[in-house]
């Protein structure tokens, strides 16, 4: 057993942070990160998961075979982000299963913009254009995060979700140059999805318990408020190119910070969504557990034949 | 509820003819076989590769950081394997 000093190698981790040096699984880390970490990349990855839900409510109902296949193609790489990322959870030490049952409890959460419905072909629409829109202003900067495997997955995942969002925009745009119901179907789920898109950025700065921390470590890049500025800063003149109008009277450009200014958010629906009390929380999970539950038959099958067919040619040779 | 997982298994893939597989990420499945299916689907999904290996992670021995040191220290200590540290007349040309 090799004597190691505890301060020590805090004090080599805290050089490799500030030398952006990343820090790879088996290297010598504070348990704290190791905490944060575990935290923040299986909610990461739950929320890749959960996402499939409101955009799977509308492959039945798209409108043509093009938007269908489309549609497919964008859940299969949520998927895939999901496994990316329970992946990278595993390389710290956790239990991919136990995060996941994590997940069902209620003990782990996700993105509350989940928890809102899908009811029109719109809102589909406003999944790519804002949803995923806010998710990549977020994952840029967490390639660049300081734990190797996160980076890694982000790097992949980011390279895909620019698809997502432009895919959502079309069918934001198409609908906007449309017939006028078509225009107002997608005013009104604007009218819908603004705000809870803007809390998908978490607390604001003076509310947020980890970011500080985390941005120490260089998790985090930005703060929760920063993100949020620049997601605005990005997307209102999207909204002012396909004649849509952002719902908030008090959206004004300030010259003097170079971007907008606009009215605070309703604090008090984003910790009841966050607490469990949305509109969808109960739903999405209970098609999570009954995922997990249903498909436990399959998976013990799968074992049994892959350890029956392996006992058979260990006997065979 | 049964929770006895899937191994794990570590993917390489080889982008393209003429280049080696690299390291793309890991992933639970029954078997080789369904290892295989399941790289294909998690990291081949836009033309990524031409060929895929995995193998089941706890077969790979790797070496330890905190042995890093020691073990790449020859390594560094030996600059006269790199060609720059000859002194060679002006006017050799490309050597």
């Amino acid at each position: 057993m090799k004597e190691v000093n505890i301060s020590d190698l805090e004090r080599k981790f805290e050089e490799r942070i500030a030398a952006e040096i990343r820090i790879e699984p088996n290297d010598w880390m504070p348990e704290n990160y190791r905490k944060t970490l575990i935290r923040q990349i299986s909610q990461h990855a739950h929320s890749e998961i959960v996402g499939q839900l409101p955009e799977g409510n509308w492959v039945t109902r798209a409108p043509n075979l093009r938007r269908k296949a489309v549609l497919l193609a964008k859940i299969q790489d949520e998927a895939g982000h999901g496994l990316y990322l329970y992946s990278a959870v595993e390389t710290l030490g956790a239990d991919r299963e136990e995060t996941i049952d994590d997940l069902h409890t209620g003990k782990a959460k996700y993105s509350s913009i989940f928890n809102y419905p899908t009811l029109t072909w719109a809102d589909i629409g406003m999944v790519g254009w804002l949803v995923d829109g806010a998710a990549i202003m977020n994952q840029v900067p967490l390639c660049r995060t300081s734990y190797g495997p996160y980076a890694r997955a982000m790097v992949r995942v980011c390279k895909e979700e620019s698809f997502h969002q432009r895919q959502g925009f079309e069918i934001v745009t198409t609908l906007a140059q449309g017939t006028a119901e078509q225009k107002a179907m997608a005013q009104d789920a604007l009218n819908r999805w603004w705000w809870p898109a803007l809390m998908m950025f978490g607390p604001s700065d003076a509310e947020s318990k980890h970011t500080e921390q985390s941005m120490r470590w260089k998790i985090k890049r930005h703060t929760n408020d920063e993100l949020r500025q620049m997601f605005v800063n990005a997307t209102v003149p999207q909204a002012e190119l396909i004649g849509l109008k952002v719902p908030d009277d008090n959206l004004t450009y300030n010259e003097e910070k170079g971007g907008y200014d606009f009215s605070d958010i309703d604090w008090d629906e984003f910790w009841q969504v966050v607490n469990g009390h949305g509109i969808c929380n109960k739903e999405r999970i209970e098609a999570r557990k009954k995922a997990k539950e249903e498909g436990i038959w399959v998976r013990e099958a799968a074992l049994a034949y892959a350890e029956k067919r392996a006992a058979r040619r260990k006997q065979a040779s | 509820m049964s929770n006895k997982e899937w191994p794990l298994w570590e993917v390489f893939i080889r982008s393209k003819q003429g280049l080696s597989h690299k390291h793309a990420g890991s992933l639970r499945a029954a078997d080789a076989e369904m290892a295989i299916n399941n790289a294909r689907d998690v990291y081949t999904r836009r033309s990524e590769g031409i060929s895929i290996w995995v193998i089941e992670s706890n077969k790979i021995v790797a070496s330890d950081p905190d042995d890093a040191d020691a073990l790449f220290e020859p390594s560094n200590s030996k600059v006269y394997r790199h060609p720059t540290f000859y002194t060679v007349p002006d006017g050799v040309g490309h050597m």
